[in-house]
């Protein structure tokens, strides 16, 4: 065997040990979180309030919480989201402003989480007075969630042959006829996936919904979007670290954070499953 | 009308166009109107004022040495350009060291007046009393000059403690030293490994593996942070105090790994896409000439692929600069300029997840954490146009 094979083979060993690493730190933190907090999980955990200092008790109003914020935060950034990649895919042409509202997205998907959490402070909850509340939470997690959606709904759009925009154009459709005839219906599965996916990602923020809405411990649940709720991620984040009682709260916090898991991975599958299954139709 | 109803839908959509940068410019506003309120605080807690004897020839102390006298660190005025005399800190709270309640009155309607005759008494004092009683003490008593907090103070300042009294002191350098450390050790350990898994996927998996890892390191970006954040306090950070021997294992070190962990998928992604945009006539003309593969990798396809790997590099250290919780949450949250990776860290995202619930709104601590804000959004503006350069610079295939 040569030199250069050899120095060859060595390499290619490495990056195959290296992909397999990187598969292993998944499952080794997937493995340990569900084996860790697979005994804490019952029916009992899942659908009542926390309770003795958060030592016993459930989950239920932290799971709710989530539930409400998903919902709030869709509400924001969806429709503003999917007109906004409406307009710069099919309207706006190449100049300059699609230039500049590509910069702004990307800017705008790098500021880190923790820099919402200040602005959704700042605005929402002195600034507009809307409290710590769902509303103040739905808004700030919305923006977050505003460039994932506006990427991933472009991307479905630009997925669309030009042949189709042309051809409906040619039959005396116009523009808007177009967009809502033909291309949205297209990109309609690529569109669901993108904002399944941000939805995944939203349920996971911690950062942003530290002072806009999240509550320690609020065993009712809410009556209207001026209230506090519980969510899954902060309520993981306190009980792992600001605890009276560490060792007692633990099995709490393993169980908090498999459930957590558990809703971002389904989310995160059912849109890759949805994805493959559409694609196939399509093709 | 159909017409009308045509021009109503394209305004909206627009307008809707316009929204990304109107966020931006929100947040641009607002982060920097707080941020700005800042630096119209005094140096020292609002409400009170410092107070010495009026012989004393000093009229200005910084912030720092005047955490410094009340710490007992610094014991004579001479230390700080006045005679050489002991320093007597005073706070309201030692009246009780001089006179009785009865003396104060009933409302302590006495309390200004003894405050200026123990001030006149002690030369070398310097007391930290409310404004409201140090107009009522007598002519013997005179106030320091207190200044506006300052830009240069705060990106100059080693010290972070936002609740010291009688100055509170915010020095930028402990944190932003921290967040560089573990950005930077974060992204050496995640580079070599990204950059493996990057070309492998890229270059050597065959499609079925390629097609079961890819969604896998999806699935390790799609994993909260705050997950990670648990996942390092209960795993690693017990690992590395047990390995290295430490007092605790919440270190710099422990946030790297994490922070690496988490930035694997983002440079692993942006790479592979760069390697794989290297256009398949270069390879066969590298492996026409008897170049082997790894050959061809090293010598033309990393160096073709170059400027989307550095980009791959700047978003994961974009990723890793911003990150909160799962830094919160391993590295001890300890705001002193750190010596070695083994050492309790705080970040700046950090500092503002700890204490924005705590400050006061609208206090000078408030608005410092809003200064930390603004400077993570510059960062972060930097790296996402640097990324977008680089990335202009690869050839298009």
């Amino acid at each position: 065997m040569n030199s250069h094979l050899l120095k060859q083979n060595i390499a290619f060993a490495i990056f195959r040990i290296l992909g397999l690493m990187v598969v292993s730190i998944l499952f080794w933190i997937l493995g340990f979180i569900i084996y860790q907090g697979a005994g804490v999980i019952s029916w009992e955990f899942l659908t009542s309030a926390p309770s003795n200092g958060m030592t016993s008790g459930g989950i239920f109003p932290a799971i709710v919480g989530t539930l409400y914020l998903i919902v709030g935060s869709s509400v924001v950034a969806f429709p503003v989201g999917i007109l906004s990649a409406i307009y710069t895919s099919e309207y706006a042409g190449n100049g300059n402003i699609v230039k500049f509202i590509r910069i702004m997205t990307n800017n705008l998907a790098g500021i880190p989480s923790i820099v919402f959490g200040l602005f959704g402070m700042s605005l929402f909850v002195n600034t507009l007075g809307f409290g710590d509340s769902i509303l103040a939470g739905s808004l700030t997690l919305g923006m977050l969630a505003l460039p994932l959606v506006i990427r991933t709904t472009e991307e479905a759009l630009k997925a669309i042959p030009d042949t189709f925009r042309t051809g409906s154009l040619a039959l005396g459709a116009s523009k808007l006829q177009t967009v809502h005839r033909i291309i949205l219906p297209m990109a309609f599965p690529n569109i669901i996936t993108g904002l399944i996916l941000s939805i995944g990602r939203i349920s996971g923020e911690t950062a942003p919904i530290l002072f806009t809405v999240a509550a320690y411990f609020l065993p009712q649940l809410p009556h209207s979007i001026y209230d506090q709720v519980m969510a899954l991620p902060y309520h993981l984040y306190v009980i792992a670290v600001s605890g009276t009682d560490l060792e007692a709260t633990r099995p709490m916090a393993y169980g908090t954070a498999l459930v957590l898991i558990v809703i971002v991975l389904i989310i995160n599958i059912s849109a890759s499953y949805l994805r493959k299954k559409l694609q196939k139709r399509h093709a | 009308m159909k017409r009308i109803f045509e021009k109503f839908i394209e305004s909206l959509l627009t307008l809707s166009g316009a929204t990304t940068g109107i966020i931006i410019l929100l947040i641009v506003i607002f982060l920097f109107r707080e941020g700005a309120g800042f630096f119209r605080h005094s140096e020292i807690e609002s409400g009170y004022v410092l107070c010495v004897n009026e012989e004393n020839p000093v009229y200005r102390l910084t912030p720092k040495q005047i955490k410094e006298i009340f710490d007992y660190e610094i014991d004579n005025w001479s230390l700080v350009g006045g005679n050489d005399e002991e320093i007597t800190p005073f706070r309201i709270s030692d009246i009780s060291d001089y006179y009785s309640d009865e003396e104060l009155g009933e409302n302590n309607e006495f309390l200004p007046e003894k405050l200026g005759e123990i001030i006149a008494a002690t030369p070398g004092m310097v007391a930290f009393i409310p404004e409201q009683y140090a107009a009522d003490t007598n002519e013997r008593v005179r106030q320091l000059i207190t200044e506006k907090l300052n830009p240069a103070d705060f990106f100059g300042g080693d010290t972070w403690m936002p609740t010291a009294t009688p100055a509170p002191q915010f020095g930028l350098l402990p944190l932003l030293l921290g967040t560089l450390w573990v950005g930077l050790c974060a992204i050496l350990i995640a580079l070599p490994l990204g950059l493996g898994v990057a070309i492998y996927l890229g270059e050597l998996a065959d499609e079925k593996i390629r097609n079961l890892l890819k969604p896998t390191i999806e699935l390790l970006a799609g994993i909260p942070s705050v997950v990670y954040g648990f996942f390092g306090l209960v795993v690693v950070v017990p690992f590395i105090q047990k390995t290295f021997d430490l007092p605790v294992g919440e270190t710099a070190f422990a946030g790297s790994l994490i922070l690496a962990i988490m930035a694997l998928p983002t440079i692993i992604t942006v790479a592979e896409d760069a390697i794989r945009n290297t256009p398949q006539a270069m390879r066969e003309a590298s492996l026409g000439l008897g170049a082997n593969h790894w050959q061809t990798i090293y010598r033309v396809v990393v160096p073709y692929s170059i400027s989307g790997i550095s980009a791959a590099v700047v978003l994961g250290i974009g990723r890793a600069v911003g990150e909160t919780m799962a830094v919160l949450m391993v590295t001890g949250n300890a705001a002193v300029i750190p010596h070695s990776l083994f050492e309790p860290v705080r970040t700046i995202p950090a500092t503002v997840a700890a204490e924005l619930g705590e400050a006061p709104h609208g206090g000078a601590h408030y608005g410092a954490l809003f200064v930390l804000g603004c400077i993570l959004f510059l960062i972060t503006v930097v790296i996402s146009v640097t990324a977008e350069v680089i990335s202009k610079k690869q050839p298009q295939a």
